[in-house]
């Protein structure tokens, strides 16, 4: 599915935090969101996921976004949000099944298409073995993968994710971004929020470097990633080397008046 | 862990509901023989009829009733603002239904006619209401709810302290102490009549957001994106909750700590779920209270026992419990 803004402004309180973005996300593609802290990646998540109140344009597949009902919206854009704070102790397969809320009507049962749905999220995050485990008795990545679970089972054409591998192991960083990577090439539209630019750069197809509330490059990672904009976007000095698989990014000291202050 | 599966559990309740009803009914001053009571109350049996009819029949209703009403909305709460430590209270439902007493009280309006001091209350508790959604704005977020709510509960309590305080009626003090005790003794099928409608309403409208509850498990965020409307569900939750909790409160004074224990012991039962501790919640509530009056009635019943002070007594310990619960959990 595609997803397109045009012109999305955010504001909350007398901030504005979005200053008229223009985006679009193409089906099977793998987007990468990228920029420092406070730049508005997380707010655009949620105006994308149409859970901010917002003006400009927002368009899903020919439609204009506020034309859907919430819940058809939520069965065409699923949303995996940076807390992955759960406040009851729940079962595993308790919470994955929150991700079939959008697919059920009111007062019915679990259906077999529920059920399937929960069944292949286990499988693809490999929770299969603490299904039945309650979440306060998980450890953060196992939290990271429910939750991610729960994203997969509300199958959802558009995926939305802010900060996925954020306080993952490296083993886990790579088998989540697997998993978008593995969406993204059945057909699925995968825009996730980053911080590690080496990881953005191999895994995505293409990036979306936002500043300021502003997006100011978008791309392919080679042409997006260059030493010059990093300096000036993230005020530091970075390696960037390539290798048969992609580029490597190695930030390596703050420049200009970020290092005066450390020093 | 092996556990009660979960319509064994709603079962269990509502036998214990049932048993402690009939309970209800059987018990009191007047010395009637088991089957004589049941009797009178279908067959006309002259003063045992009235016994039943007009005394222990609104007291039995009013138990299940009330305890229901407030087990259900503090399963609500909690589940909707993801704390395990709030009720209908911290909404300022029973503060400004107080209100609403006092100024029957003291005005003299109460003594006109036996419904004007609790049409005061609900008219209270809906005032206050109205005032807590204007206040916490059109935000998704329930420290804005929490805190508009304490507002409103400050400024009702001060209000009554005030209007206490001015009264030329010496016994008003009196009478609205006795009323935020609580108490099912000596209310009529009128106020039955009077409170059941408005907690009707409640209970249905409550019905339809265990789903949401379930969702704002992982945050307003994430529910919102499941595509709760939750702006919608929060005026839902706020306004049936005061209907029900206003017009429980409105006929039987303010009974404390059962919207908070209910869901908290029966939480581990249910697996957590919030949706499923709505139903066991209200049966919980509804056998709590009705075993809170039963021990009125059994314990000194020459001493005129508060509700409000028995359910109060046995609560408090446990939040006492739930604190050091939290705080070893937090330390974690």
């Amino acid at each position: 599915m595609i997803l397109t803004a045009h012109d999305l402004v955010v504001r909350l309180g007398d901030r504005t935090i979005l200053h008229g973005v223009d985006l679009r996300l193409e089906t099977g593609e793998f987007v990468g969101l990228i920029g420092p802290n406070g730049a508005g990646k997380s707010t655009l998540l949620r105006a994308l996921a149409g859970t901010l109140p917002r003006r400009g344009t927002l368009v899903l597949e020919d439609r204009p976004l506020a034309g859907y009902s919430v819940r058809e919206r939520a069965r065409r854009i699923g949303y995996l949000a940076q807390d992955r704070h759960v406040a009851w102790p729940l079962t595993v397969t308790e919470v994955v099944g929150l991700g079939r809320l959008p697919h059920r009507a009111p007062f019915s049962r679990e259906s077999d298409a529920d059920r399937l749905a929960v069944a292949r999220a286990l499988r693809i995050t490999r929770l299969e073995d603490l299904a039945g485990r309650r979440a306060d008795a998980l450890s953060g990545g196992e939290v990271a993968r429910m939750l991610l679970a729960r994203l997969i089972a509300q199958e959802t054409p558009v995926l939305l994710a802010d900060e996925p591998v954020a306080g993952l192991d490296p083993a886990h960083q790579l088998a989540t971004m697997q998993v978008f990577a593995d969406f993204a090439r059945a057909g699925h539209t995968v825009f996730a929020s980053l911080h590690d630019l080496t990881l953005a750069a191999r895994w995505c197809h293409r990036l979306v470097l936002m500043a300021g509330g502003r997006i100011v490059a978008q791309g392919p990672p080679e042409t997006v990633l260059t030493p010059e904009r990093i300096a000036e976007i993230y005020g530091i000095e970075a390696r960037v080397d390539r290798n048969a698989d992609g580029l490597i990014v190695v930030p390596l000291r703050l420049v200009g008046h970020h290092h005066k202050e450390a020093t | 862990m092996s556990r009660l599966s979960f319509p064994a559990l709603l079962a269990l309740l509502a036998i214990l509901v049932a048993a402690l009803f009939v309970g209800s009914l059987l018990i009191g001053p007047s010395d009637l023989g088991i089957g004589r009571a049941l009797a009178a109350l279908f067959v006309d049996d002259g003063a045992a009829t009235l016994v039943m009819r007009e005394i222990r029949l609104p007291r039995a209703i009013l138990g299940v009733c009330v305890g229901a009403t407030l087990g259900l909305s503090g399963a609500v709460l909690q589940g909707w603002l993801r704390n395990p430590l709030a009720d209908a209270g911290v909404l300022g439902i029973g503060s400004s239904a107080a209100l609403g007493a006092v100024v029957a009280i003291v005005s003299g309006l109460a003594y006109l006619s036996p419904l004007a001091l609790p049409l005061s209350a609900l008219a209270g508790a809906g005032l206050a209401a109205i005032l807590v959604f204007a206040l916490a704005g059109r935000g998704e977020g329930g420290d804005s709810l929490i805190l508009a709510g304490v507002a409103v509960a400050s400024l009702t309590s001060a209000l009554t302290a005030l209007t206490l305080n001015l009264s030329a009626n010496p016994f008003a003090t009196l009478e609205i102490v006795f009323w935020t005790m609580g108490s099912l003794g000596d209310r009529s099928l009128d106020h039955v009549a009077l409170a059941l409608p408005f907690m009707a309403i409640g209970w249905l409208l409550l019905a339809g957001v265990g789903r949401s509850l379930d969702a704002m498990t992982l945050g307003a965020e994430t529910a919102s994106s499941l595509g709760l409307r939750l702006g919608r569900i929060r005026a839902i939750i706020l306004f049936s909750t005061a209907a029900a909790v206003g017009g429980a409160t409105a006929v039987t004074g303010v009974v404390g700590f059962v919207g908070l224990v209910v869901p908290h012991v029966l939480r581990p039962l249910v697996g957590s779920r919030p949706s499923r501790l709505m139903a066991a919640s209200a049966l919980g509530g509804a056998a709590l209270l009705t075993m809170a009056d039963l021990t009125v009635r059994l314990i000194l019943p020459s001493r005129d026992l508060k509700l409000g002070v028995v359910t109060a007594i046995v609560g408090a310990p446990f939040f006492f419990r739930l604190i050091l619960h939290e705080r070893r959990r937090l330390m974690r």
